[in-house]
């Protein structure tokens, strides 16, 4: 049973977003729209499966809701910070091109991180390499590079790697 | 539609208009194209967001209206695809600024090299 | 109070707006440019669900979405035009 419903559903929750998404799209609850969201979300994980790194399973929900909430507080106090330095002067900004040694060894956790660090303080991701499994961050205001590589590892890369196990 | 929401309303408008604002003023000042890469992909998807859930609530708050879940799906797709687009508007500026001529494998190495980074702290 | 609201908040993307376009003129760079014609793509998304707002009317919700659909895929598009055009040189 639980196979033939692995084989069936091979990405729950990406199926569930899927079908969601399309319910919040049509905004109605008939059961037309319900089967198209439900035939969308069974074949979409399936057509797309081949371009999809298989992303390790979701170990610790409960943490990976505080990583959420923080991630979001850290993107209201982020922005606030970029918007003061982009009005105030320019000169005093130091850009940087920091590599940050990455210890997560996972393309797609790897790939949220990247994000994570593109929408949070002052920092955009410039590549991930993944032979030498480094992340290539360029920041707005580093003053100390290190303190900023610190600062991504603790925050952002020790949470995922223990809400993924990897 | 009472006060309260209208005031909640107003001023999410106006700190998303100022977020959205901020990003277009960094767009035009930052000296060099990275840190102009900054500005945009947060403030104004941050803006955006300010605007949408303004929108959300003011929808939600009228009468005869059921909340606009359209806002939330413009919200998730913005949030999600701004790291994406400016990652991507990266590593293409690393890649033409990376001089083709001195560096003896630019034509050859796929987009991935990161170690192309001019003047960066390596540690 | 919201009416208010509403003007300044016209005003100030409507500044943003034209910064974005600075920007696009003056480039120097071709990524610049892309990344004006991003801002200038999100800029008209915070316009349009303003106007839903100003209007009172949903309908707006589905072109902004649609722009920041396509907005992406531009942008993703043109950025790997960059890439790969260079790759080929």
């Amino acid at each position: 049973m639980n196979r033939i419903l692995h084989r069936l559903v091979p990405r729950p929750l990406l199926s569930l977003t899927i079908g969601l998404l399309w319910l919040a799209l049509a905004e109605t609850v008939s059961p037309g729209t319900v089967l198209l969201g439900v035939t969308l979300a069974l074949s979409l994980p399936r057509l797309i499966r081949a371009f999809w790194p298989d992303a390790p399973r979701l170990r610790r929900p409960g943490r990976a809701l505080r990583f959420l909430g923080a991630v979001a507080f850290d993107m209201l106090n982020a922005n606030w910070r970029v918007a003061r330095r982009v009005l105030g002067p320019l000169d005093r900004l130091r850009p940087a091109l920091v590599e940050v040694p990455l210890e997560l060894r996972d393309p797609f956790v790897a790939a949220l991180l990247g994000s994570v660090v593109c929408l949070t303080p002052g920092t955009v991701t410039v590549d991930i390499d993944r032979q030498r499994w480094v992340l290539l961050v360029h920041a707005l205001d580093a003053p100390d590079p290190r303190a900023l590589i610190r600062d991504i590892k603790t925050r952002y890369e020790q949470p995922l790697r223990e809400i993924f196990a990897c | 539609m009472n006060t309260v929401v209208e005031c909640t309303v107003s001023l999410l408008v106006v700190v998303g208009a100022l977020a959205v604002f901020c990003g277009a003023v960094g767009l035009a000042r930052l000296p060099d194209f990275l840190s102009r890469l900054h500005a945009p992909t947060k403030a104004s998807t941050l803006g955006v967001g300010a605007l949408v859930m303004a929108s959300t609530l003011f929808f939600s708050a009228r009468e005869g209206h059921g909340g606009s879940v359209h806002g939330l799906a413009i919200l998730a797709f913005l949030f999600l695809t701004a790291p994406v687009g400016a990652h991507l508007l990266a590593k293409a500026a690393l890649h033409r600024q990376t001089p083709t001529g001195t560096d003896d494998h630019a034509g050859a190495t796929a987009p991935n090299d990161g170690g192309t980074a001019p003047g960066g702290p390596r540690d | 109070m919201l009416t208010v609201a509403l003007d300044l908040a016209y005003a100030l993307l409507g500044a943003a707006a034209v910064l974005a376009i600075l920007r696009l003129l003056r480039g120097p760079d071709a990524t610049d440019r892309i990344l004006a014609l991003d801002t200038l793509g999100i800029d008209a998304i915070a316009l349009l669900v303003l106007m839903g707002i100003h209007r009172a009317s949903t309908v707006y919700f589905e072109a902004a979405l649609l722009l920041a659909l396509f907005g992406f895929v531009g942008t993703v598009a043109l950025s790997k035009f960059l890439l790969r055009g260079d790759l080929i040189e």
